[in-house]
C-alpha cells in the first residue's frame, strides 16, 4: 500500500516534470525563432523629436543620458545663433544672461569673421533641448538630441520612450547606435 | 511679355523653391579661409554585444555553483559567497539590468508583437533559471538573483508569518504576473522594470518615491524575510511551479532525519514542512470539502473574468493612445491648452482625431479580451489555493517545502546528523 502510494507520487512527479519541460521547450523554441543576434539600444530620431523637454526629466538617470549633439556638417556658424542666444538677448556676447542654455554647456568660439563655432560640453548638458528648439526654429537644426551610450543604461524599456509624445525613441541595432544628422537633410 | 517667358519664369520659380526645400539649409555652411578644421560629433560606442553573452556565462556559472553548494557540498557559506558576488556584479555593477524577472515581459512581447525581436541573452536569462529550477530547485533565488541577494543580506530578526496570511499574500505574485503579461502583451508598459523596488538602490539614483519604496522593502525585509520574493515576485510564480516537480532538491538532513526539531526555527521564510503522521480526524468531511472547493473553481473563474471585464477600461487607461483619446473626447477644450505637451504634439502631427480614436478602440478591444483572461486566471489561482488547503499529505520528516524553499541552505547548518 505504502509502496503503491510512493510509486504513484513518483509517477505524478515525473509526468508533471515532463510536461513542464515540454512547455518550456515550446516557449523557448517559439521565442528562439524570434531572436536576433543583434543587440538593441535606444536612440532618438532627430527628425521626429519635438523638443518637448521630457528627455531631461524622464530618464532614470539624473542628469539624463540624453545629450545635445552638434552635427557640425549642418551648422551655419552664425554669429546670431538661435541655439546659443535667448531670443531677447541684449547683445551677442557670452554673458550669462544672454545664453539660452540653463547650464552654460555651450561654448562659443570665434573662428574668423563672421563665423563662430559652438561646442557642447556634454558633462554640463542636461538634455533639456532648449538649444535644439532654438536652433531648429531659427537656424539649420544642427543641434539635436541623442542618447549617449557611454551613459545610457539600456533599460529593458526606456522610460523616456514611454512618455515621448512623438514616439521619436525606438530600438536601433547597436552597430548603428546613433542617428546623427549628417549631410542628409530629409528623413530617408 | 510672351507666354513662353511666363512659363519659363514659372518653371524657374518652381525649380528654385524645390531645391531650397530639399536642402532646408537656412544658412549655408561657410567656406573657411583660416584653415579651420571642423570637428566631428563624438558618438561613444555602446557596450558590445559580446558582453551580454559574458553576463549569460556568469549567470550560468553562478547558478551552477549555487546548485552544487546546495545539493552536493551542502555549504551555506558557499551560497552566501555567491549571494554577495551576485549583489555586487548583477546588482551594483550591472545595475540590476538585465534580469530574469523582467525577461518575462520580453518573452511576452516576442509572442505578441511581430515586429519585436528578442535578444538571445534576454531569452537565455529567462530560460536558464527555469531549467535549473526544474533540475535542482530554486537555487537561482538563493545565489543568482540580485533582488533576492539584497533582501537575503538584510534579514536580521525574521518573524514567522501565519500560514493563512502567507497563503493569502501568496496570491499577489499571480496578479502581478498577470498584469505584467497583460501590459507587456498590449505594448503598454514594462511594469516589472518600472516598479522594481531595488533598482534605485543598485543605481544609487532613482525617483524619490522609488527610493522610498526600496528602503521600505529593505526595512521590512529585516523582519519579514525576503518580502519581494515571497509576496510580489512574478518570476517566483514560474520558479514555484518548476520547483514543485524538480528532479533534485536541497534536503535539510544529509542522511536520516532524527526528528530533533533543531531546524524548525532555522528557516526565515517559513518554508519547512513539519511531519504529519496521522490523518486529521475529520478526514471524511475534508474529502467532501475538497470536492466542494474543486467544484467552486469554475465559479471563481467566472467571477474573476466578470471583474476583469468590468475593469478593462480602467486597465486600458495606462496605454498612451487610449489615455490621449479619452482625454480629448472628455475635454475637447484641451486642444487649445498650450501646456499640454501630449495634446500639442498630437495636434502638430496632423493626424486626424478619428484615427487616434480608432487606434484607441482597437487597443481597448485587446484589453477587453486580456482582462477577461487575466480575471479567469486569478480566479483559478484563488480557487485552487483554497482547494489545496484541505489536501492532506503524509510527511515523515522535516523537509523543505519545495515550492517556497529558496535553497538558501540556512537549515543545513542546524542539522546535527553527520553524513
Amino acid at each position: 500500500m505504502e509502496k503503491k502510494a510512493e510509486n504513484r507520487r513518483e509517477f505524478i512527479q515525473k509526468s508533471a516534470r515532463l510536461s513542464l519541460v515540454l512547455a518550456l521547450g515550446g516557449v523557448g523554441g517559439f521565442a528562439l525563432t524570434k531572436t536576433t543576434k543583434d543587440e538593441w539600444v535606444w536612440q532618438i530620431d532627430p527628425f521626429k523629436c519635438t523638443q518637448c523637454g521630457r528627455c531631461e526629466s524622464d530618464c532614470v538617470l539624473a542628469p539624463s543620458a540624453v545629450k545635445c549633439i552638434h552635427a557640425y556638417d549642418l551648422c551655419g556658424y552664425c554669429d546670431l545663433c538661435g541655439g546659443y542666444f535667448k531670443p531677447d538677448a541684449n547683445e551677442l556676447s557670452t554673458a550669462g544672461e544672454n545664453q539660452l542654455c540653463p547650464t552654460a554647456a555651450i561654448e562659443r568660439k570665434f573662428i574668423e569673421e563672421p563665423y563662430f563655432e559652438y561646442i557642447i560640453n556634454e558633462d554640463l548638458c542636461i538634455g533639456c533641448a532648449k538649444c535644439v528648439e532654438g536652433c531648429t526654429s531659427f537656424g539649420n537644426g544642427s543641434f539635436h538630441l541623442q542618447i549617449m551610450h557611454n551613459i545610457c543604461l539600456n533599460c529593458n524599456e526606456c522610460s523616456i520612450a514611454r512618455v515621448c509624445p512623438s514616439d521619436a525613441i525606438s530600438r536601433v541595432k547597436s552597430n548603428e547606435a546613433y542617428k546623427v544628422k549628417g549631410d542628409f537633410t530629409t528623413n530617408t | 511679355m510672351k507666354k513662353t517667358t511666363y512659363i519659363f519664369l514659372a518653371f524657374l520659380f518652381l525649380l528654385t523653391t524645390f531645391t531650397s526645400f530639399s536642402q532646408e539649409q537656412r544658412f549655408p555652411k561657410p567656406e573657411f579661409e583660416t584653415g579651420y578644421v571642423q570637428p566631428s560629433p563624438e558618438t561613444p560606442e555602446p557596450r558590445t554585444a559580446s558582453m551580454e553573452l559574458v553576463d549569460v556565462a556568469i549567470l550560468l556559472l553562478v547558478i551552477s555553483l549555487a546548485s552544487y553548494f546546495a545539493i552536493r557540498r551542502r555549504s551555506r557559506t558557499g551560497i552566501l559567497g555567491l549571494t554577495l558576488f551576485t549583489l555586487l556584479y548583477f546588482g551594483f555593477y550591472r545595475n540590476g539590468c538585465i534580469c530574469s524577472i523582467g525577461a518575462i515581459q520580453n518573452i511576452t512581447l516576442a509572442f505578441t508583437d511581430p515586429t519585436y525581436a528578442i535578444s538571445i541573452s534576454a531569452l537565455l536569462f529567462f530560460l536558464i533559471p527555469l531549467i535549473y529550477t526544474l533540475l535542482f530547485g530554486r537555487t537561482f533565488c538563493a545565489g543568482a538573483c540580485p533582488l533576492g541577494a539584497i533582501q537575503d543580506l538584510v534579514i536580521i530578526q525574521p518573524i514567522s508569518i501565519p500560514r493563512w496570511l502567507r497563503k493569502t499574500l501568496g496570491i499577489i505574485p499571480f496578479i502581478y504576473l498577470g498584469l505584467a503579461v497583460l501590459y507587456a502583451a498590449t505594448g503598454t508598459d514594462f511594469i516589472i522594470c518600472r516598479y522594481d523596488p531595488f533598482i534605485g538602490i543598485f543605481r544609487m539614483d532613482a525617483e524619490f518615491h522609488m527610493v522610498i519604496l526600496g528602503i521600505a522593502f529593505l526595512l521590512m525585509g529585516m523582519f519579514v524575510a525576503r518580502p519581494y520574493c515571497r509576496f510580489l515576485c512574478p518570476y517566483g510564480v514560474l520558479l514555484n511551479w518548476m520547483s514543485r516537480f524538480s528532479k533534485w532538491h536541497l534536503s535539510i538532513t544529509p542522511s536520516k532525519c532524527i526528528q530533533c526539531k533543531l531546524c524548525t526555527t532555522s528557516c526565515p521564510f517559513d518554508a519547512i514542512d513539519f511531519p504529519i503522521q496521522e490523518k486529521p480526524a475529520n478526514s471524511r468531511s475534508n474529502v467532501r470539502k475538497f470536492i466542494l472547493y474543486a467544484l467552486l473553481i469554475p465559479v471563481w473563474m467566472v467571477a474573476g473574468s466578470f471583474v476583469g471585464m468590468k475593469l478593462h477600461k480602467n486597465l486600458a487607461k495606462a496605454h498612451p493612445d487610449v489615455y490621449l483619446a479619452e482625454l480629448l473626447i472628455s475635454q475637447p477644450e484641451l486642444i487649445h491648452d498650450e501646456d499640454n505637451i501630449d495634446v500639442q504634439t498630437f495636434m502638430a502631427s496632423g493626424k486626424p482625431l478619428e484615427a487616434l480614436i480608432e487606434e484607441a478602440k482597437a487597443k481597448r478591444e485587446d484589453f477587453y479580451m486580456g482582462s477577461i483572461i487575466l480575471g479567469a486566471f486569478i480566479g483559478l489561482v484563488i480557487g485552487s489555493t483554497i482547494m489545496n488547503q484541505v489536501v492532506f499529505r503524509r510527511r515523515e520528516i522535516y523537509q523543505p517545502n519545495r515550492a517556497d524553499c529558496f535553497s538558501c541552505g540556512r537549515c543545513m547548518d542546524y542539522c546535527p546528523v553527520e553524513k
